[in-house]
């Protein structure tokens, strides 16, 4: 296995998740793109180097292995047409909510903010809040997070 | 004979490319997808009685043998789960056309679902790992387009996560792919089986690691499930039930394949899949009762059910994967039932948010009855399917000696039955606590369209079914599992000349 191309590889998978883990949906289907990128030269390395492999040139142990070679052009063109479907799922999205950032599930926020509003969490909100206060109040040259 | 083998792979492609050029009558698209499937249901019925009675049924595409070309093989998991999907995908078009909505108003639909059943066929059917994921990716973006089908705000969001989410999985299993054939030189199943066996034990180890992460994304499993109950809802209601009753076990297909093909006996992680399994079930329930909407806590309930089969799988026992299998079986029933009640329930009510639904049952106490079914199933009352399969389970825990993961399988049925529950009295018996958004439909005596109710009472007697024939469905499991567990049955059908 090639250093180089290990090298390559591992760089698109590190930038990749930088990119995928972005807020931007631009920014997502750029290091997803990059991500199948590094796992196809992964692909391609994975298989022995050589010469181009046409029977009758050369003696066969010469050649490259010709599989994953056949398999990484299968990857890219699958990568290739969901990576167009994404761009026009992200296009849609800018065209409905004018803005290119991957929105919140609103079911999960609103399930999420009624364990806030019970008033029980209420209470003991408001309780740490008083405690802080008298804190403040007996000590209050050093204040209370010394 | 063997060469009807590629048939449910190829009959639902060109039945999705006559769509496309019928694609001005909808009428013809229609008869061509009915007829598609019920020929799929027909041959994989013929498949696994034959498989059942001869043995697994071998195919080399192009008359290639096995590690050189592509093979496709029917052994029994394969091909019940293959008639299982069918049965399935063809009760949900029939529910689809009945339904004003997804259908009707998209030229693509049959053609885009058609390539979905053809994914789905071949991810069952494949022999090559790298074939898996060709059907796999097959299967995801007919799934992409179905489930951002309507193109609202709503579902280009949920989408969106999803999407994501499935592609990095893909990167993953190419990932994973081409570290298996760097490290053995073949991507053949059978192959791989063998020849797996001779690497250090701590690569192994990573194999099934990987794997199982790339498939457990698929599958959503603990902690890689998050998208799921945010992503399924928002389709429309066939989709969703399609999407619940099958995707999601493909991808626990995959993971019974591999974990028992490639990496028994050697490499056990048996105890990582059982805590796993535990996770993903009290996760999964525990998310399921936070929600007030009819189709998020069903799919909270997907998450929660995969436990189970993982559960089964992890015990690494013939009782463990037997009761696996039927549980599988019995769940991709089950589910998509649920959901097409769901359907229903959207479809009279305008709604499925149980604050927002007003007592259903005396308008439509058909709906109430194909509810009440699967759901008890679900939760495990007897003498329904749920509970043969919950006490096949249980009962190999028992035996294994994990008795924790036993006593953890049955508190989660508990909270099982306590969501239902509260599905029921939410939309079936209260009144609307909000304003409904929509005048509630006027519904005949069905409850809602003639070809939206039978599909979904058809399921339901299948269920019924399942638990009736209990006897002959466990032993017919029990021979499954022995198979899994004794790989070189698989090996050397495979290298047969």
């Amino acid at each position: 296995m090639n250093v180089v191309m290990a090298g390559l590889a591992a760089a698109l998978f590190t930038i990749g998740t930088y990119l995928v883990l972005q807020r931007k949906l631009s920014r997502i289907i750029i290091g997803l793109a990059l991500l199948s990128h590094g796992a196809n030269v992964l692909l391609i390395i994975s298989g022995r180097p050589g010469l181009a492999p046409l029977i009758g040139s050369e003696a066969a142990s010469k050649f490259s292995d010709p599989l994953p070679q056949a398999l990484a052009l299968t990857a890219i063109v699958i990568s290739f047409g969901v990576t167009a479907f994404l761009l026009s799922l992200a296009y849609r999205s800018w065209l409905l909510t004018a803005d290119d950032e991957v929105e919140d599930d609103v079911a999960d926020r609103a399930i999420g903010a009624r364990g806030e509003i019970d008033p029980e969490v209420q209470d003991e909100q408001a309780a740490i809040e008083r405690f802080e206060d008298l804190e403040v109040e007996a000590e209050p040259s050093t204040g209370p997070h010394e | 004979m063997s060469s009807i083998l590629p048939l449910p792979v190829m009959l639902p492609l060109v039945g999705a490319a006559l769509c496309i050029v019928f694609g001005r009558s909808r009428r013809v698209q229609r008869t061509i997808g009915i007829t598609v499937l019920t020929a799929n249901v027909a041959v994989s019925a013929w498949l696994l009685l034959r498989v059942d009675a001869d043995g697994t049924l071998v195919t080399y595409i192009g008359g290639w043998p096995a590690p050189v070309g592509i093979t496709m093989v029917a052994d029994r998991l394969a091909s019940v789960m293959l008639l299982i999907g069918s049965v399935m995908l063809l009760a949900v078009l029939v529910y689809a056309i009945g339904q004003p909505g997804a259908e009707r108003n998209h030229v693509g639909f049959q053609s885009v679902y058609l390539v979905l059943a053809a994914g789905v066929s071949g991810a069952f059917l494949t022999g090559d790992l790298f074939n898996l994921f060709v059907s796999f990716e097959m299967m995801l973006t007919a799934s992409y387009v179905l489930i951002t089908l309507g193109g609202t705000r709503e579902q280009v969001r949920s989408g969106m996560t999803y999407v994501v989410i499935s592609l990095l999985a893909s990167v993953l299993f190419v990932t994973a792919l081409a570290l298996l054939y760097a490290a053995t030189g073949t991507v053949n199943m059978a192959d791989l089986a063998g020849k797996i066996h001779a690497l250090p034990e701590g690569l192994r180890l990573a194999f099934a690691m990987l794997l199982v992460v790339v498939f457990g994304i698929k599958a959503a499993l603990f902690p890689l499930f998050f998208w799921l109950p945010d992503s399924y809802p928002t389709a429309p209601s066939p989709v969703t039930a399609v999407f619940a009753g099958l995707l999601t076990k493909v991808g626990v297909y995959a993971i019974i394949r591999s974990q028992t093909l490639f990496f028994q006996p050697t490499t056990d992680i048996g105890p990582v899949l059982l805590v796993v399994a535990g996770l993903t079930m009290v996760v999964g329930v525990l998310g399921a009762i936070a929600q007030g909407d009819m189709k998020r806590i069903l799919s909270f309930h997907i998450v929660s059910q995969i436990g189970y089969m993982v559960m089964g799988l992890g015990l690494f026992t013939v009782a463990g994967l037997a009761g696996a299998l039927i549980y599988t079986i019995h769940h991709i029933v089950v589910k998509t039932t649920l959901f097409l009640t769901g359907g229903l329930v959207e479809h009279t009510a305008g709604t499925s948010q149980l604050s927002r639904v007003n007592g259903l049952l005396k308008q439509a106490p058909m709906i109430a009855v194909l509810f009440l079914v699967p759901a008890l199933s679900l939760a495990g009352i007897p003498p329904l399917s749920g509970f043969v399969a919950k006490f096949a389970l249980v009962d190999a825990g028992l035996d294994a000696r994990s008795y924790w993961i036993a006593g953890v399988s049955l508190a989660v049925s508990l909270l099982t039955l306590f969501s239902m529950m509260k599905i029921w009295a939410g939309v079936f018996w209260s009144r609307a606590e909000e304003a409904p958004i929509a005048p509630v439909r006027t519904v005949g005596k069905l409850g809602g369209p003639p070809l939206m109710v039978f599909p979904t009472a058809a399921l339901a007697v299948v269920s019924l079914v399942i638990a009736v024939a209990a006897g002959p469905i466990y032993a017919f499991t029990e021979r499954t599992a022995t198979d899994l567990l004794r790989p070189a049955t698989y090996v050397e059908a495979v290298f047969r000349p």
